[in-house]
């Protein structure tokens, strides 16, 4: 059984469907592409999946388990975690808080442990330090880990979100275009880090990407979308051959 | 305590320091009160500057931290101190220590506050922004009132509690009952209890709880909701549980101050001026004022606001009138210099030509990350 | 018959509200913003008047020409210098800044004016009118407030909808960027939006003292609360459903404290406030804004 299950899920905003009747089946350890012109309703989707939307029609299943209608919260608990299109981070926050509050649900000390300072907290921060300081060496922000994090460059930041992703342990991670703003050579750094994360960590990525350089070089399997359908999907070698591909992205 | 001092991180040691100015302070006022110098008017001032310290600190829990704005705040103030001020007067004959009736006073104060929190929050932080702030406006308008209509008294038979109006509590005065609360008249006859000891302990207490509170997991939690919610959201925090969480601490400490204020005052009544909205937005003067989620600011800010002009007034009576004015012109102005781009770029400039140094923001990365 | 008469004076309270609520509703579709200080324009309209009127003696038409110049200068004002500099700021900021320039004002009006009630005389000079052979009373002022805000209304609602601005105000409430681009001037239309505003809170604020006649550098606070309840009740950034939220709030105020409790009137109004925004948080009329992530 596939990891993520996604049946026929879609979604419209006053009449108008922006995804529509989406099937996805995504094996574990998969780099998977979804890729489309804009306003495809990629983004969309990982609304969809992350619960910031809910589905009006359709379901989609994590390990077997039905998670549409659940809350955003709920559905990371599960194991979905993603970046942000529009780079959202914690941003008055040092860039070691940001990973530290990816592992939130990773320590359990209680808000009166806290207060109190009960052996709990000492031992449990010690804990998340360390963990967070070994996810920031992975992408190589260790070096600033006390920095604020919207004082980060631009490439830095959206590191940091795929780290913070990283911290909640997920089984499944979407990444929304990481490689946006990017030059060529921060592009292939992290076209390496993302490999690195996946066979390192054994994770499932699901990637939303308009650089086609990096769509080429790390997905192994794509889903095109347009108009908020899919439009082809298989090998990434075969889909971005496929002509009725070509024509949506280059127009008629 | 040794290991938690040898390896102080930056934010502890901020916070050390805001706690050793604390201390620093109340040893002053004890030298100073020793050599029986201190005047009246200063000796007044003690109490209510500690109780408006903890007014502003737990504020800035909600407002600096949590990043929404409650106008309520002075709402659950009313709440502990009319809930412990009437414990202390039911229990003035039964619990004769009366520091101790005064510590379970407070502690009631607090958790009623607490609960009253849940109850306004589990509603009103489904809001956001301005909806948010008018609701807890309303909120806090709507506890004021109700304490107004509210008849409490006690006989033989128990406890009365009747609204609108003092007959239906139906006491039977012959067995020395008698009305406790009396609608808008309010409570008579709290023991005074606060004192500035009493409030220097409890402002300490407030700032420690609330520091460790902000800078643990929960704390953590609370403040990634403020800078980015969705973003909370989408690693597995539960927004709503931690924005109740830090309300209904909030309104604890709130209530705390409540429970200073009625036992330092002969009688309590509920008016806009100490327990409606005008409180909450003084309160909040002192907040912004001190530096939105900076406890050390909060501590000073209101020291200074609250007594200078209370200390002016001997020389001068007008001063007080000019005083609000003052603030609200300083309020508009910070907000301005804080949140507009030109200006803070422009005094960022002055500060980077000043100092120098090549410490200051790079402001191309920057900009680029605003794209 | 009782009902009838507090049905009639709930109607002229609520046209009052209603009118100062338009204020608060047309900024908050227009600037995205909360305005706080808007009650206190009304108070600061009233001092005018009074001081035009009484301590100077003109004429009450003048007076009441003066005080609404005066407020609708002090509306843009107040938008140019508090607000304009913090169009991109967090809503958090902008409404503290609000909350300054409502502080400001009223201790502007304390040092000037006063912590002590004036008594202001009542522009009108039209006889009650006496209903089903004198079982209720209708005082003038009820009337000439009825009927001074229905017209308003009519008015202010051919303009939105019939002239050039006014369209230009539907146009960047709805998109700002999108306006701007089609050639408004967003700047000149946010301003020409607090002038409104604030012109019909002076017009608010002469028939609120005319019918409540003690002036206090307080009066505009809870009365501008309690329109922003209306505006939230008729569904915010509505203009007639700031008319419909505001009488519908003048009638739950009077009739609550006619036949529920008089005391706890406030209590009541800010419950329905609570109510609608848990309930239907968009009010009667608004619609609903979808949130981008």
């Amino acid at each position: 059984m596939a990891l993520l299950e996604v049946k026929n899920l879609g979604i419209s905003f006053g009449g108008l469907r922006a995804v529509d009747g989406l099937n996805l089946q995504i094996e574990k350890g998969t780099l998977y592409g979804l890729i489309g012109p804009n306003g495809a309703g990629k983004t969309t989707v990982f609304n969809l999946l992350t619960g910031v939307y809910k589905p009006t029609i359709g379901t989609f299943a994590l390990d077997g388990e039905v998670l549409n209608g659940k809350s955003q919260a709920q559905i990371n608990h599960k194991g979905i975690a993603r970046t942000f299109q529009n780079i959202r981070l914690f941003s008055k926050m040092s860039v070691l808080d940001n990973v530290k509050v990816g592992l939130h649900n990773n320590c359990k000390y209680s808000a009166f442990a806290g207060v109190f300072r009960l052996p709990s907290y000492f031992k449990q921060e010690k804990a998340m330090n360390k963990e967070a300081m070994e996810i920031l060496k992975v992408f190589d922000l260790d070096k600033e880990a006390s920095v604020t994090a919207e004082n980060l460059p631009y490439g830095k930041q959206r590191k940091l979100e795929i780290a913070r992703a990283l911290a909640t342990h997920p089984k499944l991670l979407l990444l929304d275009e990481p490689a946006a703003g990017m030059n060529p050579n921060e592009t292939e750094e992290l076209m390496q880090t993302i490999r690195f994360v996946r066979d390192e960590f054994d994770m499932t990525i699901l990637l939303i990407e308009h650089d086609m350089r990096l769509v080429s070089g790390i997905c192994e399997q794509l889903t095109v979308l347009n108009f908020g359908m899919e439009l082809a999907k298989g090998e990434t070698s075969a889909v971005l051959n496929n002509p009725e591909v070509i024509t949506a992205y280059l127009g008629e | 305590m040794k290991k938690s001092v040898s390896n102080l991180n930056p934010l502890t040691k901020k916070n050390f320091i805001t706690l050793l100015i604390c201390v620093v302070i109340f040893a002053a006022v004890q030298f100073w009160q020793a050599s029986g110098s201190m005047g009246s008017l200063y000796q007044g001032l003690l109490v209510p500057i500690c109780i408006y310290v903890i007014m502003a600190v737990s504020l800035n829990l909600v407002v600096g931290y949590l990043g929404e704005l409650s106008l309520g705040h002075a709402g659950f103030m009313c709440v502990g101190a009319y809930t412990s001020s009437l414990f202390s007067i039911m229990t003035q004959s039964t619990i004769s220590n009366s520091l101790l009736r005064f510590a379970i006073a407070i502690l009631i104060g607090g958790i009623f506050a607490a609960i009253f929190g849940v109850i306004v929050g589990i509603p009103v932080l489904r809001l956001r922004g301005d909806y948010l702030a008018i609701v807890t406006l309303a909120f806090g308008e709507i506890i004021k009132n109700l304490m107004n209509v509210l008849y409490v008294g006690v006989d033989n038979n128990g406890i009365h509690i009747a609204i609108e109006d003092s007959t239906k509590l139906n006491i039977d005065y012959t067995n020395g009952g008698k009305i406790i609360l009396n609608g808008p008249q309010g409570i008579t006859g709290t023991p005074r209890d606060s004192n500035f000891i009493i409030g220097f302990i409890l402002v300490m207490i407030t700032l420690i709880v609330i520091m460790n509170f902000v800078n643990s997991r929960t704390g953590r939690a609370i403040t990634a909701i403020r800078d980015n919610r969705i973003a909370a959201a989408s690693v597995g925090i539960n927004v709503t549980k931690y924005k109740l969480i830090a309300f209904a601490l909030a309104a604890f400490f709130a209530g705390v101050a409540g429970a200073l204020y009625s036992h330092n005052t002969a009688s309590l009544s509920a008016t806009t001026k100490n327990f409606g909205y005008m409180m909450s937005i003084m309160v909040l003067v002192y907040v912004v004022l001190g530096g939105m989620a900076s406890l050390r600011g909060s501590v000073i800010a209101t020291i200074i606001l609250y007594a200078l002009p209370e200390v002016l007034r001997q020389f001068n009576d007008d001063i007080n009138n000019y005083r609000m004015l003052i603030y609200a012109i300083i309020l508009i102005v910070m907000m301005l210099i804080n949140n507009n781009d030109t200006i803070k770029n422009k005094l960022n400039q002055f500060k980077n030509n000043k100092n120098k140094s090549p410490k200051g923001k790079e402001p191309e990365t920057v900009k680029e990350a605003e794209v | 018959m009782e009902f009838i008469s507090y049905l009639v004076n709930g109607i002229s309270l609520g046209s009052i509200y209603a009118l100062i609520a338009l204020g608060y509703t047309m900024v908050y579709g227009i600037a995205k913003m909360l305005n706080f200080a808007h009650g206190d324009v009304i108070m600061i309209g009233g001092y005018v008047v009074f001081t035009a009127m009484t301590t100077m003696g003109l004429n009450p038409w003048l007076s009441i020409l003066i005080g609404i110049v005066f407020c609708t200068l002090l509306g843009v004002v107040i938008e140019k210098v508090a607000y304009k500099p913090l169009r991109s700021a967090t809503s958090l900021a902008v409404l503290i800044t609000a909350i300054g320039v409502s502080y400001f004002l009223q201790n502007l009006a304390l040092i000037i004016f006063g912590a002590g009630g004036k008594t202001f005389t009542s522009v009108v000079n039209i006889e009650p009118v006496s209903l089903f052979g004198g079982q209720v009373t209708i005082s003038g002022e009820t009337i000439v407030t009825i009927l001074v805000s229905v017209v308003l209304m009519v008015v202010l609602t051919l303009f939105v909808n019939r002239t050039k601005p006014g369209r230009a105000m539907l146009a960047v409430s709805e998109d700002k960027g999108a306006a701007q681009l089609m050639g408004v001037n967003v700047n000149r239309t946010i301003s020409l939006t607090f002038a409104i505003g604030s012109a019909l809170a002076a017009i608010a604020g002469v028939l609120m003292c005319s019918t409540f006649p003690s002036l206090t550098p307080y009066i505009g606070a809870m009365p501008g609360i309690r329109a922003f309840v209306a505006a939230v009740f008729g569904g915010i950034g509505s203009i007639p459903g700031a008319m419909i939220g505001g009488v519908l709030i003048g009638i739950i105020e009077n009739l609550s404290k006619a036949y529920i409790s008089s005391q706890m009137s406030d209590a009541i109004v800010f419950a329905v406030l609570i109510i609608v925004l848990l309930v239907k948080p968009t009010g009667i009329m608004g619609k609903k804004i979808a949130e981008k992530v």
